[in-house]
């Protein structure tokens, strides 16, 4: 889905199927939702990422119709949405505890939304059938939902949400109830039921790991604010402050001012005596002013022997070792006191070498691996 | 099974037996019998003079169902009968008008005032039910307040005439057999998730539409138990129609009375009360069928 066909956010003239202008959510004094812009494409597959509290929930609720906007204004297809209510919006909703009805079978369950469409009778049996079949779920169509196991409500819940055929479908945290192993399968379930049907999804998650394999694209937001909205891996390799660079993935911070700036380059002076650091230069850093050199674990290099041509290396003292099975991360101790990590494949090479405790070692990276970003 | 676990069971058993089936078993038996002018007032009774035996064939030999027979031959019986199943049904329903509004406003009610909500319904209890039934015929007398506030205000100039009708009954019935109904229907609105109403707006049901397609059956059970602990009870309600009622509301909690401490025939009250149970049992049976689904669906 990352392919580079489909990127409509980098098309000025592409129609955004979700425009949110301006929007505040204000529960009383407190402010849930703080002057979001926001443009959702159709067909994208786009995931709401952040800490509790932060208003994913509350920004899907807007866009289902279940909470008013104070300020701003949300529009679905070019149709605003002030004082619509959700059963006039091309939207469904996927619940986070399902809400299933209990009183109803599996079937009826799908048809209930149906029925009360403009959907002909005789279709409805039909669509319903499809829609088992599309979460495959053939054989329980008569049970009732208390008789349904957690991954098979979900499912139900999933379908019923799809049987309208929305426009746009709100999923808040659709697996947060299934274990490791089912997760994974029906992320990648709901991916493909994403391709098949077109429907443009919108996805709370408290999991980074979950919606990077999902999404299109991620909204990181913090505070009831959007810190960055961008593909995963832009997200991954490029945040744009270090909230996000923290929050998504493993990373070493290292802090200090900015002390030369030169288009895609960057340097970061971050301790007496020692040469700056090289990076690439995030958004919004400027020549003088404090910052912070991010980089993951696994694109630093560690080594025995000070590695030549090139800038960025440090010396530190290994102080403890993971084994990941096929990886090994190792936490390396700076003569400033700083903990690093870095992270290497288990290959023979390295092995042999056999890098251990209260070794002296040198952590290399190339001038592109790492990013500047203001603090 | 071990012995104590089946000692266990056996006292909900004993207790049936002991308090419903043994005191039945007499009352079937006085409705076989004959009136007699004697203590107690009906023959044959239990006469061992000449052995235990020959008593038994003699108390056999008097038994028939002549007062049953008589009970469909005097249309007094059936008609009382059918009047109270009549009211029994229209007061039922009448509490289930009020009380579904009251039990859903108090499902809907911010959770920190449920507590001091239910409390109220429940306070009435706490005073003798004959007290209350004695203050609404000061209610509801001509001169009483109801009549006074309404020819205050103007609304009529002639006191209406509510005390001692079938009306006075059905506002008894409904007033103290409330919380029977309020009780079971709130607590199944409780459980109640929002996020199903929500759910079946967002399938585009429109507000009323969520409430009856999901809330109304999701109350459902509530509903069906609260109006058989209204109707079952109110089938047999003596104290009520003779205090609120007039001479021309007829049920058979009254007849039975009646036929009991007026008449003082014995056998002829007691095949009443046999017929009433009977009458009873089948909305009993229903009612724990109800108890049973709803227990199973709560699995
Ligand atoms: N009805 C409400 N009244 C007052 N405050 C509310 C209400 N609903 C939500 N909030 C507040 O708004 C903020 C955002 O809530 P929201 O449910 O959107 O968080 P969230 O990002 O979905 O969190 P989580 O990941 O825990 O689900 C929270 O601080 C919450 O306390
Ligand atoms: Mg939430």
């Amino acid at each position: 889905m990352n392919n580079a066909q489909f990127a409509p956010w980098e098309d000025p003239a592409a129609k955004p199927l979700i425009e949110f202008k301006g929007v505040t959510k204000n529960y009383g004094t407190f402010t849930a939702i703080d002057n979001i812009d926001l443009k959702i494409y159709p067909r994208e597959f786009f995931a709401l990422l952040g800490p509790s509290g932060c208003g994913k929930t509350t920004l899907m609720r807007m866009l289902g119709g279940f909470e008013t906007v104070t300020k701003g204004s949300i529009t679905i297809d070019g149709e605003d949405m002030a004082g619509i209510p959700p059963n006039k919006r091309a939207v469904n909703m996927m619940f986070q505890s399902y809400a299933l009805f209990p009183h109803l079978s599996v079937a009826d369950n799908l048809a209930f939304g149906l029925k009360r469409s403009d959907m002909p009778k005789s279709e409805i049996q039909g669509r319903v059938e499809e829609m088992l079949r599309l979460v495959k779920l053939q054989k329980f169509a008569g049970r009732k939902p208390h008789q349904l196991s957690g991954g098979q409500k979900q499912r139900v819940a999933l379908a019923r949400a799809l049987a309208k055929a929305p426009k746009l479908l709100l999923l808040d945290e659709p697996l947060g109830a299934l274990d490791k192993k089912l997760r994974q399968e029906t992320q990648f379930e709901l991916m493909d039921i994403q391709e098949k049907t077109g429907t443009t999804f919108v996805i709370v998650t408290h999991d980074q790991e979950e919606a990077m394999t999902v999404a299109s694209r991620i909204a990181v937001m913090d505070d009831g604010k959007l810190v960055q909205v961008d593909t995963p891996d832009r997200i991954y390799e490029a945040p744009n402050s270090v909230y996000v660079a923290d929050f998504i993935g493993d990373v070493n911070i290292i802090e200090g001012g900015v002390s030369n700036v030169s288009g895609e380059a960057a340097e970061l002076s971050w301790s007496e005596g020692k040469p700056a650091i090289k990076g690439v230069s995030g958004e919004r850093i400027q020549k003088g002013s404090s910052g912070a050199f991010a980089i993951r674990p696994e694109k630093i290099a560690i080594s025995r022997d000070k590695p030549v041509d090139v800038h960025n290396c440090v010396q530190g003292v290994v102080e403890d070792i993971a084994y990941l099975g096929n990886m090994s991360t190792y936490y390396v101790r700076l003569d400033n006191g700083s903990l690093i990590k870095a992270q290497t494949a288990n290959s023979r090479r390295i092995a042999r070498r056999g890098l251990t405790w209260e070794d002296s070692v040198w952590l290399s990276w190339t001038d592109t691996a790492g990013i500047i970003l203001p603090t | 099974m071990n012995f104590s676990r089946k000692a266990l069971i056996g006292i909900p058993y004993v207790w049936l037996l002991v308090l419903f089936l043994v005191p039945f078993l007499i009352v079937f038996k006085i409705s076989l019998s004959d009136y007699a002018i004697s203590i107690p007032p009906y023959t044959p009774t239990l006469d061992t003079t000449n052995g235990w035996w020959a008593g038994i064939r003699e108390l056999w030999a008097g038994w028939d169902f002549e007062n049953f027979v008589f009970l469909t031959q005097d249309d007094l019986y059936w008609k009382a009968y059918l009047s109270s199943l009549k009211i029994a049904v229209i007061a039922t329903l009448l509490t289930l008008l009020v009380g579904f509004p009251i039990a859903y406003g108090m499902a809907s009610a911010p959770p920190e005032w449920r507590t001091s909500l239910l409390m109220l319904v429940i306070l009435p209890f706490w005073t003798s039910f004959l007290i209350r039934v004695y203050a609404w015929i000061g209610i509801l007398s001509n001169e009483g307040f109801l009549n006074q506030f309404l020819m205050w205000t103007g609304i009529t100039s002639e006191p209406l005439v509510i005390l001692n009708t079938d009306w006075a009954v059905y506002i008894g019935i409904v007033y103290t057999y409330l919380p029977f109904m309020v009780l079971p229907i709130y607590s199944s609105l409780e459980k109640l998730d929002e996020s199903l109403i929500e759910a079946a707006l967002d399938l585009g049901c429109t507000r009323i539409g969520a409430f009856w397609s999901v809330t109304i059956h999701l109350a459902k059970p509530g509903v069906i138990a609260g109006s058989f602990l209204v109707f079952i009870p109110t089938l047999g309600e003596f104290v009520i129609p003779s205090l609120l009622g007039g001479s021309k509301t007829l049920m058979i909690g009254k007849v039975l009375w009646e036929e009991f401490f007026s008449n003082r025939d014995w056998p002829v009250a007691a095949a009443v009360a046999v017929i009433l149970l009977m009458i009873l049992i089948v909305p009993i049976v229903l009612f724990q069928q109800n108890q049973q689904k709803q227990r199973e669906a709560a699995k």
